[in-house]
This record gives C-alpha cells, sequence and structure tokens, in this order.
C-alpha cells in the first residue's frame, strides 16, 4: 500500500520530568527500526567520546540546547511506523517551566500516553499533565509506569500506582485505555510483550499505540462554519463575492438556508467555490471551502454560520468557562483581555472566580486571581455578544484562547451560556431583521453606489462637554465629502416621535429603545448616521447595539464614560475646538473601511 | 478525507488565518517544489488568487533555470513578485564562491542578511512590473509583519519545533525555548511593534506528501528535479556553488515518488546536497535561530 494512503495519528508523550518520555520515544524507534542508518552507533560513539553513558534519549535531542541542558524543552515531531500505521509522536517537555510547549504539542494530539516512573511514583506533573489532557478533550490516554527495572518487576509497585492514578483520573472524568508496567532503557514491553513482566497480561505500548482509534467523522452534527473571511477580489476582474471558512462540525449544500450567528441574518448557498478542482455542491466536516450567497448580506469574520432548521450555537456576552492559565502575569478580575473563540475575537474580562484549583493536587484555592499553571472555574464577560457552543456538545465551536497583550496565555472550554439580559432584545432584533420587508435595492448595492457603508457613530459622554457641537461639525465634514448622512437631533426625537414619554429614568430606556428603532432605519437605508448620547452605561450601549444588529457601531466618547465593559473606538479632548474632533472622527472611520473610495 | 486532502485544507486554513490577521503579509518563495506547493495552496485558499507580494531572496549564485521558471510564473500567474539580495557583499565580492567566506557565512550573508533586511524593508525591494515584465524599484518600504515561509517539520531537527504561527524578534532572531502557546487552531496573530511572525502552513507536509501533492495538483516545477539522462538530479535546489545532484534516474514525478516509497534515500537526508548544512554541529538551526527560513 501506498505509504501516503496509509493511516496517520498523532500520539504525544507526556509524564514528569525524568520520567523517561524520550527514552521510551528514543527506544521504541531503535527497536522497530525507523532510525536513519548509523544514528544508533553515530550517538553511541559521541557519548563514549564525551565519557557520558549512552541514554536512548539523546537521539532525540536534535537541538543543541536540549543536549546541554538534558532535558526536552520543546515539542519535537518524530515519525514513527507501525505495521498499522504511521505515527507522529510529539514528544512533549515535563519540565514545569515548559508546561506551554507541552500544552501546544498534547492540543495536536489524538491520543497520549502519559509516563509515570515506578520507583518515583505519581508526581506533581503526573496530575497536572493528565489534568490538562482531559481538558485539551484527549479520550484516549494509556499510562505506561516505566522503569519497573529498577523496583525488580514487582507487580505491587505497580498495581498501587495503577490504584493511586485511577482514582485521580477517574474524579477528572478520564477513563485510562490501559495501564502498562514498561522498562524503556531494557525494552520491556514495548514492542512485544515481556518475559520479566509475565503477571502483565495487558498490551505492549506498540499493540497499544494500534489499538487506539481515529475519531469518527464529525458530519452529522449540526453545521458549524466559522467565517475566516469575505472575499472578493474584484481588482483582479473576479466578481465573487466569497465567505470563506472550514466546516468543524456538519455539512453544507448548495441550496441550504443558512443563518449567521450572533447577527441572525439569513441568506441561501449559490454555489460552492473552488479552484483547480471539480465542481461540488456539498462539503463536509474537515473542508475547508468558500461559499457564494444568493442574497447579500453583511457578515464579518468571527460570524457562525449554521443550518436553519439545525440546533444553532449559544449567543450571549457571559460564558461560564473552566481556564487553564500560562500567562507569565496572573489574570485578573476587570482586566481587558482578549477572547478568540471560533474566528471571532472580542475584548473580555473576567467577572467572577467559581474557584481556583491547583491542578498537580486538586486543591481548591480562595485565590482571588488566576496564576500560571492554575486551573479555574470562573465566568467571563465579552464587549459583543459571541457565538459558541459548550464543548460537551461540540469541540470546535466550544473551545477558547485568552490573549493577555501579544501572547496567547490561557486556554479554555465552555461549560454553559449565561443569559446576558440582553438575549430577548437580540431575538427581538433577529426576528425583526428576519421579517423584515427587504427593498429591491440590496445592501451591498448601496454601499457601492454611495461609495461607502453604513455606519451610526455614537458621541457619549457626561452633559455640556460640547458634544453636539462636535457632531455638527461632522456632519457637515461627512457631507462635504459626499457622504449620505444625517445628524440625529435628540431634541427632535423628544418632541416627535417621544412626546408620549416623560423624560424620567424609567422611560429613558424605551427612548433608547426607539433611538434605536430610528437608527436601524436610517442604517437600512444607507446613511451614516450621527446621534449623541448623555451618560450612556454598558446595559444601555448594548441595547442600542442588539437594536441596530451590532452593525458597524462607532463608540466615540467625548470627556469620561463610566463605562466597564464596552469597547471605546475613540475618545476625544471636550476641550479641542469642535472641528479638530470632527477630524479625528474621520480619521477613524477611513481607518476602519467605512468610506470605499 | 484522505491523507492529502486533511493536510491540505489545513493548509488553506492557516493561509486564510494569516491574510485575515497581518495587513503586512509576504511570501517567501525559493522557487523549489516546496515553496512552490505553497504559492499553489495560496491560490487554492483564495480561489485562484494571490493577495500579498512574493519574496524572493536572489544570491545571484542560483541556478539559472530557477530564476527563468520563477518569472515565467509570475508573469504567467500575474504575481505580485518582488527580489531583494545583499548588493554590498556581492559588489564587495565577500562570498564563499570569491574565497573570502566559508560556506556558513555565505549563506548569513547572501540568505540571512539579505532576507531580514529585505523584510524590514531597510534595503531596497524589486518589484514585477507586468506592463513591462521587468524589475523595478518598489516603492514601498514598509516592513512586513507576517512571511508565510514553506518550512517543513521532517526537513531537518530544528524545523521540528516549529509552530504554525512563530514570532521573531526585532533582530529576526528565534528563541526555541520560549515560544508562545498554540492551541485548538488558535494561533498567535499579535506581536509587539518591530517584531514579526513567520507563519508554517506546510509543517505538518512531508517530501512525499509535496510529490504526491504536485502530481495530484499537475504543478509546475523546476526541471532540475528530475533526471535529464545524466543519472543524477536535484533533490533540494539553492545555490550552484553549494547544492550538488543526487544519483537518481527519476525523470518524472511519478519516478520520484517511487523512489522515494522503494527507500531508495530512506538513511540519507533531503538537504545532504547541501553542502552549508555539514559545517558545525547544527549549521541550519544556528542559521535559522538568527533569521534564516
Amino acid at each position: 500500500m501506498a505509504a501516503s494512503a496509509q493511516e496517520k495519528m498523532n500520539i504525544v508523550i507526556v509524564g514528569h520530568v525524568d520520567h523517561g518520555k524520550s527514552t521510551l520515544v528514543g527506544r521504541l524507534l531503535a527497536d522497530t527500526g525507523s532510525l536513519p542508518q548509523g544514528k544508533l552507533e553515530q550517538v553511541r560513539e559521541e557519548c563514549a567520546r564525551n565519557a557520558k553513558p549512552f541514554e536512548y534519549a539523546f537521539l532525540l535531542d536534535a537541538l543543541k540546547d536540549e543536549r546541554q541542558q538534558g532535558i526536552t524543552i520543546d515539542t519535537a515531531r518524530i515519525f514513527f511506523k507501525s505495521k498499522k500505521r504511521e505515527y507522529i509522536i510529539i514528544d512533549a517537555p515535563g519540565h514545569i517551566e515548559f508546561l506551554k510547549n507541552m500544552v501546544s504539542g498534547a492540543a495536536r494530539a489524538e491520543a497520549a500516553l502519559l509516563v509515570i516512573d515506578a520507583q518515583e511514583g505519581i508526581q506533581e506533573n503526573s496530575k497536572r499533565h493528565g489534568y490538562l489532557l482531559s481538558m485539551l478533550g484527549i479520550r484516549q490516554v494509556a499510562v505506561c509506569v516505566n522503569k519497573m527495572d529498577l523496583v525488580e518487576y514487582r507487580q505491587e509497585v505497580f498495581d498501587r500506582i495503577e490504584a493511586e492514578y485511577r482514582k485521580f483520573l477517574t474524579e477528572i472524568g478520564l477513563q485510562p485505555r490501559a495501564f502498562i508496567p514498561i522498562a524503556a532503557r531494557e525494552g520491556q514491553n514495548l514492542t512485544e510483550p515481556s518475559a520479566r513482566l509475565n503477571w502483565y497480561q495487558g498490551p505492549s505500548v506498540l499493540a497499544m499505540l494500534d489499538l487506539f482509534e481515529k475519531a469518527a467523522p464529525i458530519d452529522r452534527k449540526p453545521l458549524r462554519l466559522p467565517v475566516q473571511a469575505v472575499y472578493k477580489f474584484t481588482e483582479s476582474e473576479d466578481t465573487r463575492r466569497i465567505v470563506a471558512g472550514r466546516v468543524e462540525s456538519g455539512s453544507l449544500s448548495v441550496g441550504d438556508r443558512i443563518v449567521f450567528l450572533p447577527s441572525g441574518k439569513q441568506s441561501t448557498v449559490e454555489s460552492i467555490e473552488v479552484f483547480n478542482a471539480p465542481a461540488v455542491t456539498s462539503v463536509t466536516a474537515g473542508s475547508s471551502t468558500g461559499i457564494t450567497l444568493t442574497e447579500q448580506v453583511y457578515v464579518n469574520r468571527g460570524d457562525i454560520v449554521c443550518k436553519a432548521g439545525e440546533p444553532p450555537p449559544q449567543v450571549s456576552s457571559l460564558l461560564r468557562v473552566e481556564i487553564f492559565w500560562m500567562g507569565k502575569r496572573p489574570m485578573v478580575l476587570d482586566r481587558p483581555y482578549k477572547l478568540k473563540v471560533a474566528t471571532a475575537q472580542t475584548t473580555v474580562r473576567l467577572k467572577a472566580i467559581d474557584r481556583v484549583i491547583d491542578a498537580s493536587n486538586l486543591k481548591q484555592t480562595d485565590k482571588k486571581e488566576i496564576g500560571r499553571h492554575d486551573v479555574a472555574r470562573c465566568v467571563l464577560q465579552t464587549a459583543a455578544p459571541v457565538a459558541f457552543d459548550l464543548a460537551g456538545e461540540l469541540e470546535a465551536t466550544g473551545r477558547f484562547v485568552i490573549v493577555d497583550e501579544y501572547d496567547i496565555a490561557g486556554g479554555g472550554i465552555v461549560l454553559e451560556a449565561i443569559d446576558d439580559g440582553q438575549t430577548g432584545l437580540r431575538q427581538n432584533a433577529v426576528a425583526r431583521d428576519l421579517n423584515w420587508d427587504r427593498s429591491e435595492i440590496g445592501p451591498e448595492e448601496r454601499t457601492q453606489k454611495y461609495g461607502h457603508t453604513p455606519a451610526l457613530i455614537l458621541l457619549a459622554g457626561p452633559v455640556g462637554l460640547g458634544k453636539k457641537d462636535i457632531a455638527k461639525e461632522l456632519e457637515k465634514a461627512l457631507f462635504a465629502q459626499g457622504i449620505k448622512t444625517y445628524l440625529l437631533r435628540m431634541g427632535n426625537l423628544l418632541r416627535g416621535l417621544d412626546s408620549d414619554l416623560e423624560m424620567q429614568r424609567l422611560e429613558r430606556r424605551e427612548h433608547l429603545r426607539r433611538m434605536g428603532e430610528v437608527s436601524h432605519l436610517l442604517l437600512d437605508a444607507g446613511l451614516v448616521v450621527v446621534a449623541t448620547a448623555s451618560n450612556l452605561n454598558d446595559e444601555e450601549l448594548a441595547e442600542l447595539k442588539a437594536s441596530v444588529s451590532d452593525r458597524n457601531v462607532f463608540l466615540v466618547q467625548v470627556g469620561l464614560l463610566l463605562l466597564k465593559n464596552s469597547v471605546i473606538d475613540l475618545t476625544l479632548d471636550p476641550s479641542a475646538a469642535a472641528t479638530l474632533n470632527s477630524a479625528q472622527v474621520m480619521a477613524l472611520l477611513k481607518s476602519r473601511q467605512v468610506f470605499l473610495r | 478525507m484522505t491523507h492529502l486532502e486533511k493536510i491540505e485544507n489545513q493548509s488553506v486554513y492557516i493561509f486564510r488565518e494569516a491574510y485575515a490577521n497581518f495587513k503586512n503579509l509576504a511570501m517567501l518563495w525559493s522557487i523549489g517544489k516546496d515553496s512552490t506547493v505553497l504559492l499553489w495552496l495560496a491560490r487554492k485558499a483564495f480561489l485562484g488568487h494571490v493577495p500579498f507580494p512574493l519574496v524572493h531572496i536572489d544570491t545571484s549564485f542560483k541556478i539559472p533555470e530557477m530564476i527563468e521558471y520563477r518569472d515565467r510564473l509570475a508573469r504567467e500567474w500575474k504575481l505580485n513578485m518582488i527580489y531583494g539580495q545583499n548588493k554590498q557583499a556581492l559588489d564587495e565580492k565577500k562570498t564563499f564562491p570569491a574565497g573570502v567566506l566559508t560556506r556558513t557565512e555565505c549563506c548569513k550573508a547572501l540568505k540571512t542578511d539579505a532576507l531580514v533586511n529585505t523584510l524590514s524593508g531597510k534595503w531596497p525591494r524589486y518589484r514585477m512590473d507586468h506592463a513591462t515584465g521587468q524589475y523595478a524599484l518598489d516603492t514601498n518600504t514598509e516592513p512586513y509583519t507576517g512571511v508565510i515561509v514553506g518550512a517543513r517539520a521532517d526537513e531537518e531537527g530544528s524545523r521540528s519545533k516549529e509552530r504554525y504561527f512563530s514570532p521573531r524578534n526585532k533582530e529576526s532572531g528565534w528563541d526555541v525555548g520560549d515560544q508562545p502557546p498554540e492551541l485548538w487552531n488558535q494561533f498567535k496573530t499579535d506581536f509587539a511593534p518591530g517584531t514579526h511572525i513567520r507563519i508554517h502552513p506546510l509543517l505538518d507536509w512531508t517530501e512525499l506528501d509535496i510529490w504526491e501533492y504536485i502530481e495530484r495538483e499537475k504543478i509546475p516545477v523546476v526541471p532540475l528535479y528530475f533526471d535529464q539522462g545524466k543519472g543524477e538530479r536535484y533533490r533540494s535546489l539553492g545555490c550552484f556553488p553549494c547544492t550538488f545532484p543526487v544519483k537518481s534516474t527519476a525523470k518524472n514525478i511519478k519516478e520520484i515518488i517511487e523512489e522515494l516509497k522503494t527507500g531508495k534515500f530512506k538513511n540519507i537526508a533531503e538537504r545532504s546536497g547541501r553542502a552549508q548544512d555539514k559545517e558545525d554541529g547544527g549549521g541550519l538551526e544556528t542559521l535559522r535561530r538568527e533569521g534564516y527560513m
């Protein structure tokens, strides 16, 4: 059979430092004849020259650094073949310092071998790695109790470790496939049953690897296609408007009615696009694809495409999650971070910590922050609502990472979607949009004709700082540039549409709802709408955004707003001239590509 | 889904993530088989288009057929083609062929230094003008913040430790021991000013995968990879003073695939014809840490 037609599987080897992971892999390579000719002899000679005892682990030390320090610092990929299939072995570092590397390696694996030293027994990272494997979603795990030669191959040592570690794995919901006694350095029970371990009836390491199963395709689950981008290569005379992304689960066919979440917009698949391949009419899980739509709707990177009639993903700005933290500085309450879930990105804050766990012993701590290498159950709040799934239902859209400054600092899984209070409003907006009596002129056509996308510019801040003056200047500046624009003057709203309202706190909500609906109409007309609002809070802003379906809203702060959880697009100095401030807003709109020309 | 389809889909996914996240994106094209497959995958990802510049580092010692082939494809596929080089070293003849530098030093000067300074925009970039078919000085000198590279994990030790999205510091250096985590197809797409990210869509591909994909997709490759009747062919392409053919009678793609499968090269490294790898214990890794691709 052709080598490439053969099955391939990614395996990660984890465990506490010095428990013999690299030795296990090195010996496995040597015993299965997977090493290049002369390699073994070369390393043996090198060791002899340096008066150093030979170790199988040296075979893997491709980097100079590692050989000097004698520990694996990063995951390395090793290719290896059994009669059944090809393996890509990821040798992950056991040292706590390099845990993020272990996580990176393990996250790519389909199955894992966890190594425990028979003499040293279960150590801190034996448990921590076990916990992380379960969180990373690796369900196929076999535990290798290594260095049995150092305990005279005694069964009771093995049995004791098995009992204790099995109990730990049960607590974290992981069912190991096997416990295998081995002596990696001596080659015992690696590729064949060992005579020294005749009390053991289970599979050897190699046999166990071949027993691991490939994951079943997830075509039958509901469709999830997170949008990576919308392409239009007009400069190359290509008029297609292609929504690109990978089918993470389910399947998609030409003619399917699809829904984009969180916006709730709907359309129908007109075609599935390919390059240098036969035409297709449907795609299944795993395909990186591109589709065109019959009705052009505004779609953003981060939206999740699902099928009308199938269970939709969750939409909320409050998520209960389990997080594993790898950042150099701890994750703290209320500091802004970036959340990346599927292809969506948004500002996120840690709102509440249910509990922080020390993953090396499962002990709960009463920490008020999530430190490096801690695992925590907590509540996250996003600045904008996001679409996602629960990790227990669909993994690809139920996992996320947290970015602190420039680096991924945490990874996690979604346990629950918490009602953020906007669900009703969002559903109303979705229902309104679904039943909207659409113009014969599509939004895309208006954008092309007008030379700009619709946008709502919200100038917000304390009373009396000259918001209205800036708004007037801005309307003039937009108009002068040929932009279809309108300044929504609050006084006019209050005296007309709102004349039945008493302007008390209770009625403010209704006023904002009406303002939102009027803005929505003006945006539907393709205009750039300028509006002002005093003392807007997070909740009110979220409601306003929900009523215009979150499309192209720019929040410009004049003076200081008491906002804790919203993205402010621009802050203006109230003491500067209104014309200068207006010019700053124009620059913002230009940089956000509101203007096409 | 076959293995080739799987790695193809993953590469396309990586390309699209790169394009969505980096404003100043470029792709290195060494004209070899790997980066030509990379170029093809870009066309897959963007449905026939390549929406970013392709950068070639011209050492002036490349085998002439390579440059001919580069410019032919650039014209046919309307590529945004750019080249850069270490003009000073070439003018002053500070090279290995001139007898002044060792092979590794020459690689550093003509490839690493040229690459680092072309990417940062410090040295001139020459861009193909499709109206004339000639190269002209590129007016854009902005640094590229995302650089797509065709490195494969199976090539040699140091490349097996790369991430899909791998940061380089201000001096283009690579800190192997302190790489950021990468999990579940979430990549490092944020970077500090002055630094850049190397993106590796081919990380999971092997030499055999590359040839099988070239065959499946009928991708045009430089004829140097085939035996022209002398009983030898190039397995890896580079500068002529430091690249040597291997003994082989494979005259076409099918025969190369056969050759790789039968295990003729099982115990011979792919880059064994590249003399600079052998100068010290970890020549290539040293080069890579300093910014070599």
